[in-house]
């Protein structure tokens, strides 16, 4: 709480908070609270401190019940099985329209064709 | 490169041509590590077995899009807190959170005495970050545990990242007056 920099404690936590990161460093004005503050050097090694022990978390590993790892796998099995099913009705859908364009554009030529027909007889008649 | 981190690439080339087996192998090398995320964030095993089922599920789904500019394990680590996220935000809307009973900490076979100090730090802090709340600790684990950039963990949370930021002071802030409480807080307590 030095009064002689101009900040005060609640100014400088979130950034001590940072600091104690270690990857960016403190600004001129919080250090030099800092180091007229008793309260914030302390807060700033209970964040380093705090920090160690939330990364060394990181190295236990829980076991989980014997169970999990068969049942992930058989849910992997059951979504690859309707994966390859929906494709297969995917390719027998595709099929199906490429069928009916096919039908629709044979008929279409047909009529063409016979209404060419039938006008040409029309003119000979 | 590490031996281990080539051939978890290789395996996820294999997984992203088409080879279960591939990422069924996967599966085996990394889920007690994404379990233990999922376990943190949810707090109860029920919860966190739903969460890896579904990030697995994700992750086969989305393989093509793996890039693999971080590791699997961070991929797998996003995924799982957004899985975790999801599911903690149905949950809320049905019922009040619930404090969650404090994550176990697992045998490591060290030396007790020399660690003592060291797991007794830890104890507190799975006992600290239980009594956080799903938001402020699903924030702190990423980015203290799991070292995460905040972009990431803004956009796996559906937050802005100075959201996140905030968060993760508040939880930080937290954690430390429980760990180390001030000597008047310690007294009236007593």
């Amino acid at each position: 709480m030095p009064a002689e920099t101009g900040i005060h404690c609640h100014d400088v936590a979130a950034e001590l908070s940072s600091a104690a990161e270690g990857h960016v460093p403190l600004s001129n004005a919080t250090r030099s609270h800092v180091e007229a503050c008793l309260r914030c050097q302390a807060d700033l090694v209970q964040y380093r401190k705090l920090l160690r022990s939330l990364r060394s978390l990181r190295t236990e590993v829980l076991q989980p019940a014997p169970g999990l790892l068969p049942e992930i796998l058989a849910g992997l099995e059951h979504a690859g099985e309707r994966h390859a099913i929906r494709a297969v009705l995917h390719g027998r859908r595709a099929a199906y329209i490429g069928g009916i364009a096919a039908a629709t554009a044979a008929g279409a030529a047909g009529a063409i064709v016979l209404a060419s027909r039938s006008k040409r007889l029309k003119l000979v008649g | 490169m590490p031996a281990m981190t080539t051939e978890m690439d290789e395996l996820v080339a294999r997984a992203q041509e088409g080879d279960r087996a591939a990422f069924d192998e996967l599966v085996r090398r990394t889920h007690a590590d994404t379990y233990t995320l999922a376990y943190r964030l949810c707090g109860n095993e029920e919860d966190a077995r739903d969460v890896v089922q579904d990030a697995y599920l994700r992750a086969y789904k989305g393989l093509k899009r793996f890039r693999g500019d971080a590791q699997f394990t961070t991929w797998m680590y996003r995924i799982t807190a957004n899985c975790a996220n999801t599911l903690m935000g149905k949950r809320h809307k049905h019922r009040h959170d619930e404090l969650p009973e404090t994550v176990e900490d697992t045998d490591l076979a060290r030396d007790p005495a020399a660690q003592a100090d060291a797991m007794a730090l830890r104890q507190d802090l799975s006992e600290a970050l239980a009594e956080l709340s799903p938001k402020l600790r699903a924030v702190v684990l990423l980015r203290d545990v799991y070292e995460l950039p905040h972009e990431d963990i803004a956009a796996e949370l559906g937050i802005s990242e100075t959201a996140a930021k905030v968060r993760l002071h508040r939880a930080r802030l937290q954690l430390k007056e429980h760990l180390f409480p001030r000597r008047g807080e310690v007294d009236r307590a007593s």
